[in-house]
């Protein structure tokens, strides 16, 4: 990388720089024309210098050089112009001046549009040069170095670059150009006069900078104080935990208040300086002017300047302070943008990154099935220089497994991902199957190798996406692109060309079946599925597929399977005499296991117009209500239910979690109802107003009936509500209809769930059991209508959220496990992969692994050194060294360290 | 049964005969009501012990498991409280419980069954005599059982008891 701005935006920039300049030089013989031509039109059209008489016609466009004095001074008739009278040559010049000033925008908007292209291309290059560092830091940098600092600067710190960067060579260009024709101009017309002038903008030029240079300093710091800021920041949200289980979150505001005090301090001592600084150079231009008048004056007075020239060079020098105080600024935003720039670089600019040849793009390469790992001699040193692995030797064949056992400082963790080669040996050589482990391209290290380590990390992103995560190594089948797209995507390649970017589509297929041993996409959707039955995450995910709702339109197949399962889940239902476990949602029957909101619409609500919060607001709604008779009684229903919570909850303590478990309101809402049933009671029910009304109406459509055993929803009452659900279904207008989506036992609701689909009603929940019950038989339904591979399709689709969250901790390592497992890597290096999972599933899933991998290597350093009988062999590490290397059940009896490491745990 | 009939029959327990009504009725309301089918099981020994129940109607058998198949301890019906020591003591389940007849049932969970004796002095007085009470009597028992042990050993393998609410599991 450029360590200094300049040689960064020469390097890349240079044509497109040279290319704008003769364009500034063009709009500066524009400005000088369009600015003379007012003078003519007012002398000689308009006050009519040229035309003594009303016949008399002047010419247009005339072309006369006047030779210099040396070839003669001749005058030469290029052009003897068009001759016009005084009306058409007033509009012809007002004409001319007119396309004067459009050819002037014109020309700097084509300037400013291209120093924008500019500017623009290089922040991407820029942006695209630091992410591409980043992507080849050793490991040990992210100890480091914070994730928000490092995307602060990525994003915030450089984006100022990209507009200094149209101005880096123009500006100065254009301004110097002005400020020395002046300077010129002024000179000539009285040397002396000129010569303070000069002076005082060499004054200028060099005491401004000077009281900048700690603005630098300032600049500098307010930079690094923001970035630690945002790193800050950054280290709230990870240790959010924290700070609650400790109550720091006191503590995290006062250190906040410090760090912005900081700022404040520094940001303010900034601006103080940067006014001053302004304020000494918009003296010192007037200074100038104010020793003209002072000393040309006098001059003028004892009749040794002549006062003409006096006036020519006020007027001359009128035209210098601007250029020279904008070129001041110019060179203020450079040194902002100069520490900017180097400030970023210093932090991406890393003594060990790997090189660029490391992870360039190899289709495919070619990768060790057979042979050995060999170690020689393996050292690796932390930072300080303390090994942490010393002299390590061991040779383990390629279609072994082995554990690997020791405690936490025995460099365990270390070798793991030595052999992953995520660190590289201070020392010593890794071969597997000959192939150099250590120096191999990523594209060989990453697909002969996977690794899993404790803690891994999912992306944002589906569950299925995260698993093929690891096949994507480069663009395996390009995208074909319609002839409409193919503009756009010429576009993007050109400039990503351009700018240096990678031009790798990311629109292409990227998944590499091969190595996952598939040929399409519904084979690998196959190994995904075995991946998952072999890290037992199967149930996980087709329970998350049970709890999805589909976009039918992407899977149209499913429909109809759901409404299959549907029929045959009632069949089983009856068959095993535990219809009574579900109520169905039948048209003719109040679901007591239903909020009232759902038994009125008898259906889901698409989007928010029927969302139950909504219901009471709704026109239609209380259209139904009201048609219906039941406006009146779901009120007072209303009433009763916030009288009942008001009393049920108004002893809690603050904050106590019952509201949040039981209450239909809020606790921050509760003294708002008390305040609304007490004017209930002053004025009535009926003169309360809308909103009030709304929000009484909106806690009886939350009653459940067997839930909530209010006693309000008596059976005469339900059949009210039957009346008003068909009313509502009848009459509902042609544009709501897309906002509900009906319970119709024909069709798949594509509001519901998968396993709301199946059900087609609410499980009983009265009865004790029913939930595991019902789980049981939609699996077996699932089988019966071989859904089930379906169903888990579905759940792959489940987005895993922010690292994962959305999923227990164990969950996250099974996926990790499964990622790792889908590309079939010869070797898999696992680094306690399994430690959140539980004992038992623990050695079931080691076991299912080793019998899915046989034939290849599984090196694994395991939680619990007991599951070691397991594997074929095991090596025990202690103090950085192999100390023991064999079969289990030898070395556990041998009283060596493997023996003694047993007896600790 | 509608929330006030359930708070009706609650108040009759001595265990919460002392507690104010709303608060009954908020720990009836936060309870849930639910229906077993004879032969279903409550809990099983061993299980984490999360909710309380209170009898309604109906009737249950507990046994304990031993080597030789599980040991009928006794049965519990109407008003009967089940399982309500173990989670204030975060202990598993010390036996096995099986509805004999259709059962209705309150379940009280862990969580709002101890912050409601949390905040009611009287109630915790109360279930501290009960719990004095019972341990005085498998104390008695115990007394009874090591004096009946040790001329024959093996009658210790019967577990004594079988005399309903008081039976001494958790």
């Amino acid at each position: 990388m450029d360590r200094s701005l300049f040689t960064f935006i020469l390097r890349y920039s240079k044509w497109e720089q040279l290319r704008i300049a003769p364009l500034v030089l063009g709009t500066m013989v524009v400005y000088f024309f369009s600015l003379d031509l007012p003078k003519t039109i007012i002398n000689e059209a308009i006050q009519g210098r040229r035309f003594p008489t009303p016949e008399a016609t002047a010419p247009l466009f005339r072309i006369v050089i006047q030779l210099p004095q040396l070839f003669g001074g001749a005058t030469l008739n290029l052009f003897d112009g068009i001759p016009l009278e005084r009306i058409p040559y007033l509009f012809a010049l007002s004409l001319i001046f007119m396309s004067l000033i459009i050819l002037n925008g014109a020309l700097k908007f084509q300037i400013n549009t291209m120093k924008g292209w500019m500017g623009e291309r290089m922040l991407r290059r820029l942006r695209y040069i630091l992410m591409d560092q980043l992507l080849r830091f050793p490991l040990a940098r992210f100890r480091r170095v914070k994730s928000a600092e490092l995307a602060t600067m990525i994003k915030d710190e450089v984006e100022p670059l990209g507009g200094f960067i149209g101005e880096a060579f123009i500006s100065p260009m254009f301004l110097g150009g002005q400020a020395l024709t002046a300077v010129v101009f002024i000179l000539y017309q009285h040397l002396l006069l000129g010569m303070v002038a000069v002076v005082m903008v060499t004054v200028q030029a060099i005491l401004i900078p000077r009281m900048r240079r700690r603005l630098v300093v300032l600049a500098g710091q307010r930079q690094l104080q923001a970035r630690h800021l945002a790193g800050r920041i950054g280290e709230c949200v990870d240790g959010v935990v924290e700070i609650h289980a400790h109550d720091t979150s006191n503590y995290e505001r006062a250190e906040m208040s410090s760090r912005l005090g900081v700022l404040f301090r520094t940001r303010f001592e900034y601006y103080q300086r940067k006014f001053l600084t302004k304020f000494v150079n918009n003296l010192l231009a007037q200074v100038t002017p104010f020793l003209f008048y002072t000393v040309g004056g006098y001059l003028v007075i004892m009749g040794r300047l002549d006062i003409g020239a006096l006036v020519a060079v006020i007027a001359a020098y009128k035209d210098l302070p601007d250029p020279v105080k904008e070129l001041i600024d110019w060179d203020q935003e450079r040194l902002d943008v100069t520490i900017k720039y180097t400030q970023v670089i210093e932090q991406f600019t890393v003594e060990d990154i790997a090189s660029a040849e490391v992870q360039r793009v190899i289709p495919t390469p070619e990768l060790p099935r057979d042979g050995s790992i060999v170690a020689s001699n393996v050292t690796l040193s932390d930072d300080s220089g303390a090994p942490l692995l010393n002299g390590v030797s061991f040779e383990l064949p390629l279609d072994q497994n082995v554990a690997v056992a020791g405690d936490h400082a025995s460099g365990r963790t270390e070798l793991a991902q030595l052999l992953a080669r995520l660190v590289i040996p201070t020392n010593g050589a890794i071969k597997v199957g000959g192939v150099d482990l250590v120096n191999a391209p990523e594209a060989v290290t990453g697909r002969v190798t996977g690794y899993v380590g404790a803690a891994s990390y999912l992306f944002p992103m589906s569950v299925r996406e995260n698993l093929v995560y690891a096949l994507k190594h480069y663009p395996v089948r390009e995208r074909t692109y319609l002839e409409r797209e193919r503009p756009e995507r010429e576009f993007r390649l050109h400039e990503a060309q351009r700018t240096g970017n990678s031009l790798l589509d990311i629109n292409a297929d990227w998944i590499d079946y091969e190595s996952a041993n598939a040929s399409n996409a519904a084979e690998i959707e196959l190994r995904i599925h075995e991946v998952l039955t072999t890290v037992e995450l199967e149930e996980t995910i087709l329970e998350l597929g049970f709890r999805s709702t589909i976009h039918l339109d992407h899977r149209p197949d499913l429909a109809d399977g759901l409404v299959r399962a549907r029929q045959a889940m009632l069949k089983n239902l009856g068959e095993s005499g535990v219809q009574s476990l579900v109520e169905r949602f039948d048209p003719e029957r109040y679901i007591r296991n239903a909020t009232m909101a759902e038994n009125l619409l008898f259906g889901t609500p698409v989007g928010a117009t029927f969302d139950t919060g909504n219901l009471a607001g709704n026109a239609y709604v209380r259209k139904v209500l009201a048609e219906t008779g039941l406006a009146g009684d779901l009120l007072a229903m209303g009433r009763k239910v916030a009288e009942s919570m008001i009393e049920l909850f108004s002893g809690l303590s603050p904050g106590h979690e019952m509201f949040e478990r039981f209450s239909f309101i809020r606790e921050d809402d509760l003294p708002f109802f008390k305040e609304l049933l007490a004017k209930v009671s002053d004025v009535g029910l009926d003169r309360i107003d809308a909103a009030d009304r709304d929000r009484l109406l909106g806690l009886s459509f939350m009653l459940i009936a067997t839930r909530h055993r209010l006693g309000l929803i008596d059976e005469p009452f339900q059949a009210r509500i039957l009346i008003a659900r068909r009313y509502f279904a009848e009459h509902l207008p042609e544009e709501m209809r897309g906002a509900v989506e009906f319970f119709d036992p024909a069709t798949c609701n594509r509001a519901l769930s998968l396993q709301d689909n199946i059900l087609f009603g609410k499980i009983m929940t009265t009865q004790a059991g029913a939930a595991a019950n019902i789980s049981r038989l939609l699996r077996q339904v699932l089988d019966q209508q071989n859904m089930r591979s379906l169903v888990i399709s579905v759940g792959l689709d489940f987005q895993v959220g922010v690292a994962g969250a959305r999923l227990a901790v164990a969950d996250r390592q099974k996926i990790a496990l499964a990622r790792a497992l889908i590309k079939r890597p010869a070797v898999l290096v696992l680094d306690q992969a399994e430690a959140a999972m539980d004992p038992t599933s623990q050695k079931r899933i080691i076991a299912r692994i080793l019998e899915g991998s046989k034939g290849r290597c599984v090196i694994w350093v395991l939680q619990r050194l007991e599951l070691s009988e397991l594997f074929d062999q095991v090596l025990v590490l202690q103090h950085g060294r192999v100390v023991e290397q064999g079969n289990f059940a030898e070395l556990r009896d041998n009283g060596g360290v493997l023996h003694d490491l047993l007896s600790k745990a | 049964m509608s929330l006030d009939s359930e708070v009706e029959l609650i108040r009759r327990l001595p265990l919460f005969a002392h507690m104010d009504l709303p608060t009954l009725k908020l720990l009836c309301f936060s309870s849930e009501r639910l229906i077993f089918d004879a032969g279903q099981v409550m809990f099983n020994f061993g299980d984490a012990a999360d909710a309380a129940y209170i009898m309604i109607a109906g009737h249950v058998a507990i046994s304990t498991p031993a080597p030789t198949g599980p040991v009928f301890v006794g049965t519990l019906g109407p008003m009967d409280i089940i399982g309500e020591v173990a989670i204030f003591a975060n202990l598993t389940r010390t036996a096995t419980v099986t509805a004999t007849t259709r059962v209705d049932a309150l379940r009280i969970e862990k969580e709002q069954f101890t912050s409601i004796i949390r905040g009611n002095p009287d109630a915790a007085v109360e279930l501290i005599r009960q719990l004095a009470t019972r341990l005085a009597k498998t104390t008695a028992r115990l007394t009874e059982t090591v004096a009946a042990r040790a001329p024959d050993p093996r009658a210790a393998s019967a577990p004594a008891g079988g005399t309903g609410g008081d039976a001494g599991f958790r």
